[in-house]
């Protein structure tokens, strides 16, 4: 049950070595691009260096391979979705119409529609390495230093490096408490009537929720004993100083964010049409 | 003499949602550098006491406060928590909750990182601490992946780190600790104060092992008033103990049967400087006269385990377990933290799935029986109360169990009032099971286990903080239980219920079966004692002061009268 | 605004999310129509919303969501988890003033809880989300509008009737002052 959560991965890489706070800009950089651009080539550069940054973490995809087979999984369905909903998407974005094949009423297959598809899947493939490298190689305890330096009040910061410290202990908690409740009759694997069902969740769900809150009154008074919150700022035993590799990174994608954006919009479209 | 640190003048306070005060105009002084143990029912004050002190009373839990408390000749009235936090560190009460590193590291480095102490500098602290507490080994460990023992080191750590706190309280630091362990947590903290000379105020349920070191005072709590407050030696040779039904030594139990004179020269707190005269000695050798103890003879098994084999992801807890249980058995499963004691009820009750081996009921094997199916037949009560409560009021929960299995209104409220006067909530009935203590809240499980009549019944660590006089009622009913055919199985820390309670111990270490013997065998064994961090039983140890000629023996006439006085006031 | 957040509303963020996780991770049940499920997850975010206020809701929906798309599939849906933080963020704002706290959750409360949430989940999910969709990844309008109206759908449901059963047994909890006392 622990297992197919994603998390850490411990292994010697140039991608380890960066510093937590670099990874995190150059996360939201690359992931701002992904989102904003349309343009084939920008995502077709981005897709590259995507591969060639995750070949240099040394994170195999067997080690990744059950969250692929659910994206790539996904992106299928996405695609059938979106041909069955709109199959002249392309047709409008782009303003022409090559039609392949002619289909039945309004499902013809045309180039543009192809072409558009074949964006969107890009731009999902695009999209998605940043955030799993992220995780994979980015250990958890620095986040929190990491989002501060970026601006953000420490205090959210802690926030999330307590979601990151409870996550475990919780899916634990869960599970015992599951447990207990079968040893009650209560089996959610059971296939039951919705109102039973709803019973047998709740029943274990107030548990986890009222022992979260006592945690919480717990960790909280925890903190206020240890002089939580008492400045305005705090200083980050987990923090990782930049190094040259690290400025090195940020300048690098700062420039490619920056060329990426023009190279998208200097036509003022976000598209690229190539009809 | 030094001068005063904490000083309570007729200090009164009671929690807003309650309409008594929990506690009465207490008068204490604690002079700086001393070590104070803080001894009491379930229930008496103690953790509340402590969060005056360390300022969660008031901060955090509201109430009304009269009288005043002095830290450092300054009122607590005119402090806010950050003043106090750097006087006061505490230790709480339950380990995990206080962990908010991700690593063992950042967890100790917590307060340095509030109070702004540059990374350098502060690496270097969280290092010497990590070494005092020694755990320099696992900085890099998840906090959830830490055994009991390495959890209260790091807990201990992280007050450790802030030079300035002088005060050092601790909320019981041995529950769930294993005897060795417990004694190792107990050096360590000695160890702290003569190098710090910082003053130490600890609550303690287990006397024997906190006495392991010396304090120089004890303070007795009963329904927030202070009724004992002095010398171990006084306390030891006063009834005070027996009065508010806290666990005397079993040395010193001994000693009383055996009608030796108690006085406070006698050195009553250490078993090793004990004074005992010639006369005392001849008295306990005249005693210690064997007389046979009546063996219980059983039926057939009822459970048996053959080499069962279990891994968590890759790595391997338990390795080729077997053993068996007779029906109508009280045995003890002990051993290390860590040695797989809890996971083994777990695949008992089907709660984890066994990679090998076979389990049997009865015979039949139950490897693949459902959790629910199991659970009709065998109770379990988990270690940590708060994964079972369920319910919002203690009665509910008690009868949960019944509802589910369909008794009958008039059945259900017969077995829950019983249950709940014998487990001393009856009082409690109608409270949010929130506003209980520890003790209080894990009581309310064993109640709602037992209320179904399981016939096999395990526990783990049915008496983790719980106080003597509960301890007793509870296992005075469960050796009712057991006389009326109930198979009980205990997992525990505590050498005396193995050894008062259990005709036969289980000893785990490291994932395997070390031993499997009658508890005083275990107990008078240095190796197995050694290999799974048990405690040789200080009976044993009294025998050879009193050159008794057959130690071992001594210990069993022990037990053996033991049990037929505790018959007596049944 | 951030800098006055109180110790308890910031570990009430972090187990927030941590819970929102395990929630999302484990614990939705199949309504029977395919892929809408009552996300037992929303709820609770909901009920903390109520519980801690405007700016936990929000960060337990963003951190939450976040966390929970990284760490089980290995990528964000911003647009997504932006709707959860607006949801969180407004039923907070509005649902606030049932005081819970004070172990007070009537019909009146029940009503004035739901109505809020429907029309926040209803702008979230119907209009909110499939326009970051349109906008972010450029879908098909057609498409991500219904995928909206189901979302919410099963959305408002869920809260409606889990966060309901969640708000109800947290305020038979709360104790009022003066109340616990021993009986005999
Ligand atoms: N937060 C709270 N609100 C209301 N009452 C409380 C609260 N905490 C404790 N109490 C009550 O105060 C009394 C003393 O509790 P406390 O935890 O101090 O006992 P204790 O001596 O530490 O017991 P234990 O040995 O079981 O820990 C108990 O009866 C309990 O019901
Ligand atoms: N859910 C889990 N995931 C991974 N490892 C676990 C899990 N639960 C327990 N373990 C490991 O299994 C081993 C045995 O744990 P267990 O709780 O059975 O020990 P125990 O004998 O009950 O210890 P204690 O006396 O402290 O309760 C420990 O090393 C623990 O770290
Ligand atoms: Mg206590
Ligand atoms: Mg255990």
């Amino acid at each position: 049950m622990a297992v197919n959560i994603l998390g850490y991965m411990e292994r010697t890489s140039p991608i380890h070595r960066l510093s937590g706070l670099t990874k995190l800009i150059v996360f939201l950089l690359w992931s701002s691009v992904a989102m904003l651009t349309y343009d084939t080539r920008v995502l077709c550069v981005l897709f590259i260096a995507s591969l060639v940054i995750f070949s240099l973490s040394k994170i195999s995809v067997r080690d990744i391979s059950f969250v692929l087979i659910i994206i790539l999984a996904f992106l299928a369905l996405n695609n059938v979705a979106i041909y069955l909903f709109s199959p002249s998407e392309g047709v409008s974005i782009y303003g022409t119409s090559h039609v392949i094949w002619e289909g039945i009423g309004r499902y013809n297959l045309t180039w543009e529609q192809l072409f558009y598809q074949l964006n969107i899947t890009l731009k999902y493939f695009v999209v998605i390495p940043a955030a799993l490298l992220f995780i994979l190689t980015t250990h958890p305890s620095e986040f929190a230093a990491s989002l501060n330096k970026i601006g953000i009040s420490y205090k959210i910061g802690i926030a999330v490096s307590l979601a990151l410290r409870y996550i475990p202990d919780i899916q634990r908690d869960f599970r015992t408490i599951a447990q207990v409740q079968q040893t009650r009759g209560i089996d959610l694997s059971k296939n039951e009537k919705l109102i039973k069902r709803l019973k047998n969740v709740a029943s274990i769900m107030l548990p986890l929720i009222f022992s979260s809150l006592d945690r919480i009154e717990v960790i909280s008074n925890a903190m206020e004993l240890r002089s939580f919150g008492k400045h305005k700022k705090r200083t980050w035993y987990s923090a990782r100083p930049l190094l040259k590799p690290d400025f090195f990174t940020l300048i690098i994608s700062v420039v490619l964010f920056i060329v990426a954006m023009l190279v998208t919009f200097y036509d003022g479209n976000r598209f690229y049409n190539p009809f | 003499m030094k001068e005063p640190i904490i000083a309570f003048n007729q200090f009164t306070f009671k929690y807003h949602s309650q309409t008594e005060p929990t506690l009465h105009n207490i008068d204490a002084t604690i002079y700086q550098g001393e070590k104070v143990l803080i001894l009491g029912p379930s229930g008496s004050g103690k953790s509340t006491l402590v969060h005056c002190l360390n300022g969660l009373v008031p901060f955090s839990y509201k109430g009304k406060i009269e009288g005043e408390l002095l830290i450092n000749g300054q009122n607590t009235k005119d402090l806010d928590i950050f003043t106090i936090s750097t006087m006061v560190g505490t230790v709480l009460q339950d380990t995990d909750g206080q962990f908010i590193g991700i690593t063992v590291g950042e967890d100790l480095a917590f307060s340095l990182e509030n109070e702004q102490v540059p990374q350098q500098e502060m690496k270097e602290i969280v290092q010497q601490v990590a070494e005092l507490v020694e755990v320099e080994d696992h900085m890099n460990h998840a906090t959830h992946e830490l055994s009991g023992g390495q959890k209260q080191r790091v807990s201990l750590g992280g007050v450790m780190v802030d030079e300035k706190v002088d005060i050092l309280l601790f909320d019981e630091p041995l529950a769930n600790l294993d005897p060795a362990t417990g004694q190792y947590a107990m050096d360590l903290i000695d160890r702290v104060h003569q190098e710090t000379d910082k003053t130490i105020v600890m609550i303690e349920h287990r006397l024997e092992d906190a006495l392991h070191i010396e304090f120089d005072r004890v303070i007795v709590m009963d329904e927030g008033k202070i009724v004992f407050n002095g010398k171990p030696n006084d306390l030891l040779a006063s009834d005070v103990l027996e009065q508010v039904a806290i666990r005397e030594p079993l040395y010193l139990k001994a000693l009383k049967y055996a009608d030796c004179p108690l006085h406070s020269q006698m050195q009553l707190a250490d078993l090793t400087r004990l004074e005992l005269s010639a006369s005392n000695k001849t008295a306990l050798q005249q005693w210690s006269i064997v007389q046979d103890d009546a063996t219980q003879s059983f039926s057939e098994n009822i459970l048996e385990v053959h080499n069962l084999q279990f891994n968590y992801a890759e790595n391997p807890i338990l390795q080729n377990i077997s053993f068996s249980i007779r029906q109508g058995e009280m045995v003890s499963i002990v051993g290390k933290n860590g040695a797989g004691k809890s996971t083994l009820s777990k695949l008992i009750c089907g709660f984890e799935q066994m990679d090998s081996g076979e389990i049997l009921l009865h015979g039949e094997d139950i490897s693949n029986k459902t959790i629910f199916d199991r659970a009709s037949k065998i109770g379990f009560v988990l270690q940590n109360p708060n994964h079972m409560i369920t319910k919002h009021f203690i009665y509910d929960e008690i009868a949960l169990g019944l509802i589910n299995r369909g008794y009958d209104q008039a059945e259900i409220d017969k077995r829950v009032i019983h249950a709940l006067k014998v487990f001393g909530l009856y009082p409690f009935r109608n409270w949010p099971i929130s506003a209980l203590s520890y003790g209080q809240k894990k009581r309310v499980t064993i109640a709602s286990i037992l209320v179904l009549e399981p016939s096999i019944l395990i526990l783990d660590e049915p008496t983790a903080g719980q106080d003597f006089r509960h301890y007793t009622e509870m296992m005075t009913f469960l050796q009712e239980l057991n006389a009326n055919g109930t198979t009980i199985m205990f997992i525990t820390h505590d050498m005396h219920l193995m050894l008062e309670y259990t005709s036969r111990s289980i000893v785990l270490a490291d994932g395997r079966l070390i031993a499997d013997r009658s508890a005083v065998d275990v107990l008078t064994d240095d190796q197995v004692v050694v290999k799974a961090n048990l405690k040789r039983t200080s009976l044993f140890d009294l025998a050879q002061k009193a050159n008794a000629q057959d130690p071992k023996a001594f210990v069993h006439q022990f037990i053996a009268y033991d049990r037929k006085v505790r018959k007596r006031w049944l | 605004m951030k800098g006055n957040l109180s110790i308890r509303t910031i570990v009430a963020i972090g187990i927030g999310a941590a819970v929102y996780v395990i929630l999302g991770r484990f614990l939705t049940i199949p309504t029977g129509i395919p892929n809408t499920n009552i996300e037992t997850a929303v709820a609770f975010l909901a009920f903390m919303a109520v519980l801690f206020g405007p700016i936990a809701g929000g960060l337990i929906g963003l951190i939450g969501h976040a966390l929970k798309d990284v760490l089980l599939w290995g990528s964000i849906w911003w647009s997504w988890v932006f709707v959860s933080l607006f949801i969180g963020l407004f039923i907070g704002l509005f649902a606030r003033k049932i005081a819970v706290e004070n172990g007070e959750f009537g019909t009146k409360q029940i009503v004035t809880f739901n109505v809020v949430q429907v029309i926040v989940q209803a702008i979230g999910w119907i209009l909110l989300a499939p326009l970051l969709d349109i906008l972010i990844y450029a879908e098909p309008a057609s498409k991500v509008f219904t995928q909206g109206a189901v979302a919410s759908i099963s959305n408002i449901i869920s809260v409606g009737v889990v966060g309901t059963i969640l708000l109800a047994a947290y305020a038979k909890t709360r104790t009022k002052g003066n109340s616990l006392s021993k009986e005999s």
